[in-house]
């Protein structure tokens, strides 16, 4: 960790930051795409868009002629007068359609051979792990196994690559989607499932569970942070290490470690080390809280840890009973981990 | 009586004989009366007003969420309830209106269609509206104690399992939905023996009523979709009591089993909804265009080639869960290619408008409305089922518009348009038209102002099932005009009700045919008598009220044939049995006469369902005993059973008269128990396949068999095969004696069959598998315990068999009960065959 890593992070958060709150005001639209999976489907996707309307448009246009045309007597019905009509029934309702699936069929299966997992390009990948109601994200590197740190709620990724994303849950089915980056996969107990995620320009990116999880599946959002190639290797320099405040002097840490909070979370670098509860290494840099309930501001940081269930009913996070001065040396704490 | 002469009373039958006749089919009266009621007519109206209330209470709930919805961060709805409400909605709508809706005018116009007196099993009919209506009071009353269900509709595990929801709510739900799957397979029982062996003389299959091809379609489409979910559902539940660990990852089980289980149902349902409903555009579109449809044969067959192919993409449902690309290939063809039989009947009602002559009735403003929301629908369908598009789609409010175009549009508009099609013939009233265009007008604008602007969401990336988001975005306004619109598509289902109330007191006098239809059903008074026809019309045409001149029988032998129902039988209930394709008369046929069991049956399924629910045995064995007692009562013989033997002798001098059907290929028991060995071959392929797909799990597949357990299992199939050919020898006596003895070969049946019973537990007990903590152990579970159930369902009919050996041998109803026993016996030895391959054998050929 060099001396000015930090210093250079912070001189490009306030554009991250500044993307983010527009992020939160921006929504995530799959038609306006900002990767290449979302991409490939955006094309799919006018593609059907454009024939659905034309479809539609002829088969309404058909219907309101078929009722509103000025007849002549139909009395003098006959099996042979409705030859014609089978066979433009035929033409109409099997012969085009069959042909415009056709169509559609080779298109859907390019698509999906330009979506399949296998292109993906390492050696740094993602492991993803669903849980009521957050995300574990891990980083590995697949060639230097000592590389290998755990965040929550955020992933970063460099633009221009398809990392690789490996995903599983712990309790129940869960799904991850980017809409601007990437369709949906599901994350399954027992199972692992494959992906890729490629940002063509730096920015921040909503993401969100998109299975029913139980009660605040709602509440169950992430964030894509892409970042230039050199910036990211900065930010993985950083974000890789310890925390940037471990000194068992600090009285921010004590109210952590006394309180129990180690039990569940870790800070890398002091002696909080468990792994069921998302990792607060760098807290302090992250944008949001309680997986996009709240922006990461130290009022809501507070709040949070004062009464998680005010803000996130059925949260895991037990509340915490702390003096308000406590309170105050923790989340001054926390906020500083970045 | 109306213009067609034959159903006014043959000359010289006295007042008095015509009273009686009425009197033998008329429903009973008081409220006793109205519990022992189970004529199709009365079942069927009370089927309707009920599965509507539950329409109008999933709509409230829709409503609810909408409010919920319509601003940002909003806190009318908490999460729990917001929960409960969407898998309430999604359950009440597909559970509890829609399928039992469908039911109940199919209940109500079949017999009328099919130019009978009845429905076959009518009993039945009244068990299935009896357990639906309670069973959904006991669903509903989960909200009473704030324990509605809140796992979704679909149910997904592991969120429904145990460890994620641990509360009573999804045992609700669980128990609760078995409601509708008696419901739905009693009618679909009785609709596919009506509509092959009830129809009017004359009407071969190319005659007849589309709407009639559509509800035989659905019937074997519930069997084979409605098994998978009944055994998903019992897994579930004995996974929730800890009992098994079917989707438990940790033991070896698999959520996506509960997935696969699910969609297999789930998806062919939506065409189980989809089917009548179009069944009803087509009779709508020729009678109010005033031609037949174009391509009939076309139309159907694309109704069966719908009912095949939606059976095979289910797997769309789950494209987000990784499957391999040929998969997806696979289920992406199938997805889209359904849309070729839709298009093919687009197209015939297209050009049936087009050549025809439209009336503008409120019935085809629906079918209007219905072609241009199902459109829409159906386009979009095509789009996700094309994968990558459904990636993104999948789980957003994009698939939220698509299926409410696709139920709304597709179905509940033909719905809509049905009733106001027979509603002059149940009530004998007409509609308001001017009530009837603005009802329709509402509706359609309304549906489009609510749901069009939800694929914009979804296209925004709003998923589903969240109670609320943040402000700030375009969502706020797409998001308010929904909900006004769904305001105002709930003022226009309003109005059909208004509507309807009005018709009742101030409606025109419908007539016997206000429409000028084609179907038998208008040639009766309306609303019908109670006999429905007093005397049999028989069809020369696919369109006999356009077509025929009269319904009177031309052959001189037909007329003779028919002659026994011409105001008769008096004192007991008979219709005409007809070979399946020319509809050529075969026999008459007793049906059963009011009774209060099926009620008493449902009452004890309910105790079933709250001893399930609440872990009481004490509750369960009540309920047990109760439903014991019920099929003794029920299947007791009767008076009107024993007139119906003297009235028709086993040896008749006259060659025309029919014979009484009471046993073997030409009764409907025999039909009936067809249908339930059809859908217990349905779950037993489904159990096999449940089998292979759970992984190994703790213990490796091959413990189940030891040399003691083989040698059980193989005594298992002896004693099978024993009782099988015993019932081959009843089956040779009763087809060559004039008296059969039937005691020796039912006797040995009977006990090989008690037998078998212990051993079969014995195999399970002596495999020393714990199925709580391992899948595999589950698997050979349930294969083993559906084994016995067979067993125990046959041992019980054979027991029947002998007591009428016993105690009346020389009564032809006997052999009707060993007959049919007779075919369950030969299923139940193949059963075990492929059951006991699967346990102890194919693991080693793995």
């Amino acid at each position: 960790m060099t001396e000015h890593a930090p210093a250079r992070l912070h001189g490009c958060w306030p554009a991250a930051m500044a993307l983010a709150c527009s992020g939160c005001a921006r929504q995530g639209n799959f038609l306006r795409p900002s990767g290449e999976g979302a991409e490939l489907i955006a094309m799919l996707t006018w593609a059907t868009i454009v024939l659905s309307a034309v479809v539609s448009i002829v088969v309404i246009v058909l219907t309101a002629y078929a009722v509103l045309h000025r007849k002549e007597d139909v009395r003098d019905w006959t099996e042979e007068k409705d030859r014609p009509v089978i066979r433009w029934i035929v033409i109409g309702g099997a012969v085009v359609p069959g042909v415009l699936l056709l169509v559609l069929f080779v298109a859907t299966m390019l698509t999906l051979a330009g979506l399949a997992p296998m292109r993906a390009s390492g050696p740094l990948a993602i492991e993803l792990t669903g849980r009521q109601w957050w995300w574990q994200v891990r980083y590995v590197n697949d060639s230097l196994p000592q590389l290998r740190f755990e965040s929550a709620n955020e992933i970063h990724i460099p633009i221009g690559v398809r990392v690789p994303v490996r995903l599983t849950s712990v309790d129940v089915i869960h799904s991850f989607w980017v809409p601007e980056l990437q369709g949906k996969i599901d994350l399954i107990p027992g199972r692992t499932t494959h992906t890729w995620l490629h940002a063509e320009r730096p920015g921040v990116y909503q993401a969100k569970c998109a299975e029913y999880c139980g009660l605040q599946h709602t509440r169950m959002e992430l964030l894509v942070i892409a970042h230039a190639p050199d910036e990211f290797e900065a930010w993985l320099a950083h974000a890789s290490g310890p925390a940037v405040a471990t000194s068992a002097g600090e009285p921010g840490l004590r109210v952590f470690l006394d309180a129990g909070c180690g039990l569940c979370h870790s800070i890398r670098g002091t002696p909080a080390r468990a792994g069921i509860a998302p990792d607060l290494t760098h807290v302090g840099a992250r944008l949001e809280l309680a997986a996009g309930t709240v922006p990461n501001t130290r009022g809501h940081m507070a709040g949070w840890i004062a009464n998680p269930q005010a803000l996130k009913r059925g949260a895991r996070m037990p509340r915490m009973r702390l003096t308000p001065e406590e309170l105050h040396v923790l989340v001054d704490y926390l906020q500083r981990l970045e | 009586m109306g213009r067609f002469a034959v159903f006014d009373p043959p000359p010289g039958m006295s007042r008095a004989e015509q009273e009686r006749f009425e009197q033998t089919w008329s429903a009973p009266k008081g409220l006793i009366g109205k519990l022992r009621t189970i004529n199709n007519i009365p079942i069927a109206q009370r089927y309707m007003i009920t599965a509507f209330m539950f329409f109008l209470f999933g709509g409230v709930m829709g409503l609810l969420m909408r409010i919920q919805l319509g601003t940002p961060e909003n806190t009318f709805l908490d999460a729990e309830t917001y929960n409960q409400l969407f898998t309430m909605h999604g359950t009440t709508m597909m559970f509890l209106f829609v399928i039992p809706f469908i039911e109940a005018i199919a209940n109500y116009v079949m017999p009328l269609l099919l130019g009978t007196r009845d429905l076959p099993f009518p009993r039945l009919t009244a068990l299935s509206y009896w357990t639906y209506v309670l069973g959904g009071i006991f669903l509903y009353s989960s909200f009473l104690f704030g324990a509605a269900p809140d796992g979704g509709w679909f149910a997904y595990v592991p969120l429904t399992n145990r460890e994620y929801s641990p509360a009573i709510n999804m045992d609700w739900w669980d128990i609760g939905l078995s409601v509708a799957e008696v419901a739905a397979m009693g009618a679909a029982a009785e609709l596919i023996v009506a509509i092959l062996r009830t129809r009017a003389p004359g009407m071969s299959l190319n005659r007849m009523p589309v709407f009639v091809w559509a509800m035989l379609i659905t019937a074997f489409m519930i069997i084979f979709a409605f098994t998978p979910l009944i055994v998903g559902t019992a897994m579930l539940e004995l996974d929730r009591k800890g009992l098994t660990s079917w989707f438990v990852p940790e033991a070896g089980g698999e959520p996506l089993l509960w997935q696969h289980l699910f969609w297999v149902f789930g998806h062919p349902e939506v065409y189980i909804m989809f089917i009548p409903a179009v069944g009803i555009v087509s009779h709508l579109v020729q009678v109010f265009a005033r031609r037949p449809l174009v391509a009939y044969p076309l139309v159907i067959l694309a109704l069966l080639a719908t009912g095949f192919i939606s059976f095979g993409l289910w797997v769309h449902h789950m494209f987000t869960t990784g499957l391999s690309p040929t998969a997806m290939g696979f289920f992406a063809a199938a997805s889209t290619i359904i849309a070729i039989p839709t298009g093919i009947q687009m197209f015939s009602w297209i050009g049936t408008l087009w050549t025809g002559r439209p009336v503008w009735r409120t019935p085809l403003l629906f079918v209007i409305g219905f072609l241009v929301i199902f459109t829409l629908g159906g386009v979009t369908g095509v789009m996700v089922g094309s994968v990558p598009f459904d990636l993104q789609a999948h789980d957003s409010y994009f698939i939220v518009a698509h299926f409410h175009y696709v139920l709304i549009g597709g179905v509940v508009f033909p719905l809509v348009g049905g009733l106001y099609y027979w509603l002059p013939k149940i009530t004998g009233r007409m509609t308001s038209e001017r009530l009837g265009r603005w009802n329709f007008w509402m509706m359609f604008v309304f549906f489009n102002v609510a749901f069009f602007p939800m694929h914009v969401s979804g296209i925004l990336g709003m998923p589903r099932r969240v109670y609320t988001y943040a402000g700030g975005t375009p969502l706020d306004t797409l998001n308010m005009i929904s909900t006004i619109g769904a305001v105002g598509f709930a003022l226009g289902v309003l109005l059909f009700v208004v509507n309807v109330l009005w018709s009742l007191k101030n409606g025109e006098e419908a007539g016997d045919d206000p429409w000028q239809a084609d179907t038998l059903e208008w040639s009766q008074s309306s609303p019908p008598p109670q006999a429905q026809f007093p005397a049999l019309p028989v069809v020369r045409s696919r369109h006999p009220l356009w077509e025929q001149d009269s319904l009177e029988p031309e052959d001189p032998k037909l007329k003779r044939q028919l002659d026994d129902f011409d105001w008769k039988p008096i004192g007991w209930r008979g219709t005409l049995i007809v070979t399946v394709q020319d509809a050529r008369p075969l026999a008459i046929a007793q049906i059963p006469g009011p009774s209060i069991w099926p009620f008493i049956m449902s009452i004890a399924f309910v105790f079933l369902f709250a001893g399930a629910l609440l872990d009481s045995a004490a509750l369960a064995g009540i309920g047990g005993v109760a439903t014991l007692i019920a099929l003794f009562g029920w299947f007791w013989p009767d008076d009107a059973g024993r007139q119906a033997l003297a009235d028709f002798p086993e040896h008749d001098e006259d060659p025309d008269r029919l014979p009484l059907a009471v046993a073997g290929p030409i009764s409907s028991g025999f039909w009936g128990t067809l249908v339930f060995l059809t859908i217990m071959a349905t779950a037993l392929l489904t159990l096999v396949a449940s089998y292979y797909y759970v992984g190994e799990g703790p213990s490796p597949w091959w413990p189940a068999f030891t040399p003691d357990n083989a040698w059980t299992a193989a005594a298992v199939l002896l004693l099978a095969v024993l009782a099988a050919g015993a019932m081959f020898m009843g089956v040779r006596r009763i087809q060559r004696d004039a008296t059969p003895a039937l005691g020796a070969p039912l006797a040995v049946a009977f006990a090989a069959t008690v037998a078998t019973v212990p051993l079969l537990w014995r195999a399970w007990s002596g495999s020393g598998l714990a199925a709580a903590t391992d899948a595999h152990a589950s698997a050979v579970l349930f294969l083993i315990c559906f084994q016995i159930l067979l067993h125990l369902v046959l041992a019980a009919m054979l027991g029947a068999g002998l007591a009428w050996a016993l105690f009346a041998a020389g009564d032809r109803r006997g052999r009707g009960v060993a007959w049919n026993a007779a075919l369950v016996a030969w299923f139940v030895a193949p059963a075990w065959l492929i059951s006991a391959f699967t346990i102890y054998l194919s693991p080693e050929l793995w």
